[in-house]
């Protein structure tokens, strides 16, 4: 695609890139958590690993919060969900608050199923919020979404590893599995990663923002998956090693993964810019305005 | 049924931006704010260098991605196809401005006015509190438009019942009319004329079509404009 005038979009700052570092994060930190203590007959220390995830959910959507013109109607963001992913990540946020509670407090298991299934969805929808976002080609590319999924899933792993470490209690079997599941995700984004680069090149982004990501390509790829990766099959394979390792490995996948998201956000968020299209002839093939009719629940403006 | 467009003939635009100022001055934008803009487009090397202007704005798309992403629905889409924006329903998340593949939306965090801290005449009549730090855009100045209707005038023909941009371009080069309407202004210039809509690929399937005569340039990566 060809177009002139990619300038970087100023509308959406650190603090909106905040949201899908820190929230996806912890998003990811519930669903890791719950798959990780399955079949929960010891239940998941709540102060330790379910508050630290809300914290990283709720400083997500705090940041986002000061980042909006009209913080006071904030509630309005829950009125459009049949179309907005915003309204739809606003939307599970409330709900993962309640039954991450629940299910590390009563300790049941249709609770922690519950509350797996809302963190990830939760991830889900800050890719799909991305790809919604059609005036910036580096977002609207449809592999960002497993980028972001894979990249919070390994951030959510990465992180429940380092709580473990510090704080073991009677929970410290699941962390060789853990190492393992960590080492696979990481393989996993190194792979979606450069799909997604590739993608983008294929798709003719905005030579500015290629140029961007591809400049973080040698970071990710060594400090952000290769070396964790290598530290994490030694932490596997020496046991003596193990925790600091494996605390050095998670502490790279996760900068590596928040620094992804970061100059995704804010640095490579080259806009469309303009261009001139393909000549045509002849009256206009019309297509109807889709109108607002699509919607089931809609406000009246008249 | 109606779906009002506008029609800029990019043959006849001279870049002289007085539809950049009527707009300013009817709509009483803050600094910065151009809901209506002339690019100064230039591409080439020396000696083979072209060069045009190019009015940009809201689209008004038939299927506007604005629309779909804004969580608090304070985008909407008339009847008649001009998208709107509900200044009290927005939250000014500004997902509507990434969304927007034509850089058409604007969010101003505090009054700004021309000359410093004080408005202008035009500026203290048109100002509208609503307006702060929510999205806002072109209009296709609706309000005109309907306040024509209901005198009975026909928009796009009748200056009352036209956007002010159209109303002053010295050129000719901006029209305005119901593209469903065979026989309306717009719909005979573009079955006269070559024309392309921009970003068409995306599927927006925006609102605003140019009259144009050569074929894009193979490579448009060294188009630039020329304000940039």
């Amino acid at each position: 695609m060809n177009a002139f005038g990619n300038l970087l979009q100023t509308q959406w700052d650190w603090r909106a890139a905040g949201n899908f570092m820190f929230g996806g994060c912890g998003g990811a930190l519930v669903f890791m958590a719950a798959l990780m203590f399955f079949p929960w007959r010891d239940g998941i220390p709540l102060l330790t690993i379910g508050l630290p995830a809300l914290a990283l959910v709720g400083l997500g959507l705090l940041l986002v919060w000061l980042e909006i013109g009209r913080p006071w109607r904030f509630l309005h963001v829950f009125l459009h969900p049949q179309t907005s992913w915003m309204t739809r990540e606003a939307s599970v946020a409330v709900l993962l608050f309640p039954a991450t509670l629940a299910a590390f407090v009563l300790a049941t298991p249709a609770l922690f199923v519950a509350a797996a299934l809302l963190g990830l969805v939760f991830l889900y929808c800050q890719g799909r919020i991305l790809r919604a976002s059609k005036g910036i080609p580096a977002w609207r590319e449809p592999a960002v979404v497993p980028l972001i999924i894979v990249t919070g899933l390994a951030e959510g792993a990465a992180l429940l590893l380092v709580l473990l470490i510090f704080w073991p209690a009677s929970l410290s079997w699941t962390l060789t599995p853990l190492l393992s599941i960590l080492a696979v995700l990481l393989a996993l984004r190194l792979v979606a990663w450069r799909h997604y680069l590739r993608q983008l090149a294929a798709n003719q982004a905005p030579p500015a923002a290629l140029k961007i990501l591809q400049g973080i390509d040698g970071v990710q790829v060594v400090l952000g998956n290769a070396l964790p990766l290598l530290l994490l099959v030694t932490a596997l394979a020496v046991p003596a090693l193990r925790d600091p390792l494996a605390l050095l490995a998670a502490v790279l996948a996760t900068a590596a993964g928040w620094a992804l998201k970061f100059v995704l956000i804010a640095r490579a968020a080259k806009v469309q810019g303009y261009a001139l299209g393909k000549l045509q002839r002849g009256r206009p093939a019309i297509k109807p305005p889709v109108r607002r009719e699509k919607d089931r629940f809609v406000f009246s403006r008249d | 049924m109606t779906r009002y467009v506008m029609v800029a003939d990019l043959n006849r635009c001279v870049g002289c931006q007085t539809c950049t100022a009527a707009c300013k001055h009817t709509n009483a934008t803050p600094p910065g704010v151009q809901w209506r803009k002339v690019l100064d487009v230039e591409w080439g090397e020396y000696p083979d260098v072209q060069r045009l202007f190019m009015p940009v704005g809201c689209q008004h798309c038939a299927d506007p991605p604005c629309m779909h992403v804004c969580p608090s629905t304070a985008t909407g889409q008339r009847e008649d196809g001009i998208v709107t924006i509900d200044y009290d329903l927005c939250i000014g998340c500004s997902y509507c401005t990434v969304a927007c593949p034509y850089q058409a939306r604007y969010k101003v965090d505090r009054p700004e006015f021309a000359y410093g801290d004080e408005p202008t005449e035009t500026e203290a009549k048109r100002f509208d509190p609503r307006t702060i730090g929510v999205a806002q855009k072109c209009t296709f100045c609706s309000d005109r438009v309907d306040a024509g209707l209901e005198q009975g005038l026909k928009p796009g023909v009748d200056p009352e019942a036209t956007p002010g941009c159209v109303n002053s371009c010295i050129a000719d080069a901006l029209s305005f009319g119901d593209i469903e309407d065979e026989n309306s202004n717009v719909s005979e210039l573009l079955a006269e004329n070559t024309w392309f809509q921009m970003h068409a690929e995306l599927g927006t399937e925006p609102g605003f079509y140019y009259l144009w005569d050569k074929e894009p340039p193979a490579t448009q990566g060294d188009m630039h404009n020329a304000d940039d």
